[in-house]
């Protein structure tokens, strides 16, 4: 806004200034029109609203760039902790649901729930999905009703008040692997290990941050110590990760022969927990393609017909005829 | 009896016929835009879907 203003005002104080000259040397006839210009040049300059405007577009640039940045401009900061704290950012991947059109790729789900019970259930819980839920998005229901079964749960209490276990069923939700959180903590030297329900949106990153970490771990850079029992990876916060890198190449056989790389293996378990914590995922996306149609159509309808309602008033000419005679 | 006024007739001339006409039209409208919309879904997102590899999965029973 200043440089517009500026730019302006020194055009019009050389061409004012000049005319101003050649009239006062032809004569001394004043015209309001041409001669108040310098002074105007002067007027703007020292004016209130000019300072005010300046100091209100310096204060907004500054309060902008630090809302985008986060820091002040040209001022150094100082960190009493390393940016390895904050863990290393994930580089974007390019995921089979990235796109605003694309679906989940499904096959990528079923092998990513197969390294997910096989590997991941065994200190993770996933107790928002129910065996139902795997019904025709990675399993048919006989295979979901069989895999249920495969699991006791404890239901009553019955007749004599007594609770006995069953096999499960389809409304089941998956089991846990400990009874409860201390028994976890227990088992884990003390770090609860999440549950997976919802992880890919409870992190920063989402899915990318999860791939990066359970591809990420590497030996400890020289100068970082890692206590007894716990592992180093650049991607966690801090570093250090009570989880083991538990991804090798091979742990895990896929049924569609699907070479089972580490890479693959946490490219699936991931799409799997994405689609665990967006089941909506596929639907949403074709409710979105509708959404975008019919309004984007009903917008140029409405812009079109106020434009058709509005052209006869804003061409209409209005002439005033006085009366001729009297 | 030019085109319009047998559409005028046809439509507009009795508000319950084109009251009906609105009705069966949105109707129509909703089914053919979402057949439209999932045949273009299914097409970009071939061989992704459920649908796409139940057929590998699903028992000879039936």
């Amino acid at each position: 806004m200043l440089s517009r203003l500026s730019a302006g005002v020194l055009k019009n104080a050389a061409s004012s200034g000049a005319k101003k000259t050649a009239l006062g040397a032809r004569s001394s006839v004043r015209y309001a029109s041409s001669n108040a210009s310098a002074s105007t040049v002067d007027a703007i300059l020292s004016s209130r609203a000019t300072l005010a405007s300046a100091s209100l577009l310096s204060v907004g640039t500054i309060a902008w760039y630090t809302h985008l940045y986060g820091t002040i401009p040209f001022v150094g900061e100082v960190h009493a902790s390393h940016l390895s704290d904050e863990g290393l950012h994930p580089p974007s991947y390019p995921w089979s649901h990235k796109g605003i059109l694309d679906t989940f790729d499904h096959a990528s789900i079923r092998r990513g729930y197969q390294v997910y019970r096989e590997v991941c259930a065994a200190c993770h819980s996933l107790n928002r999905i129910a065996w139902r839920n795997l019904v025709g998005v990675s399993h048919t229901s006989d295979e979901a009703r069989v895999m249920a079964e495969e699991h006791e749960y404890t239901d009553g209490p019955n007749g004599e008040g007594e609770m006995f276990q069953r096999p499960g069923k389809l409304a089941d939700y998956m089991p846990n692997p400990y009874p409860n959180e201390e028994a976890a903590r227990a088992g884990n030297a003390g770090a609860l290990p999440p549950d997976l329900s919802l992880i890919v949106k409870a992190r920063h990153g989402g899915a990318d941050y999860i791939f990066s970490l359970l591809t990420g771990y590497i030996d400890p850079p020289a100068g970082v110590e890692i206590r007894e029992g716990m592992n180093y990876n650049p991607f966690f916060p801090g570093g250090a990760i009570s989880m083991a890198r538990v991804l090798f190449d091979g742990i895990v056989e896929y049924d569609d022969g699907t070479p089972a790389t580490t890479s693959q293996m946490a490219k699936d378990v991931v799409t799997f927990l994405n689609w665990a914590a967006e089941p909506e995922h596929d639907e949403r996306k074709k409710l979105g393609i509708k959404a975008v149609i019919i309004f984007s159509t009903l917008t140029a309808l409405s812009l079109y017909v106020k434009r058709f309602k509005w052209g006869p008033i804003k061409n209409r000419k209005i002439i005033y005829k006085p009366p001729t005679d009297h | 009896m030019a085109l319009s006024t047998t559409f005028y007739n046809a439509f507009f001339r009795r508000n319950s016929v084109y009251v009906g006409t609105v009705f069966a039209g949105a109707f129509a409208f909703g089914i053919g835009f979402d057949l439209g919309v999932t045949k273009f879904y299914d097409t970009w997102n071939k061989g992704k879907q459920w649908k796409d590899i139940r057929q590998k999965y699903v028992q000879e029973s039936e």
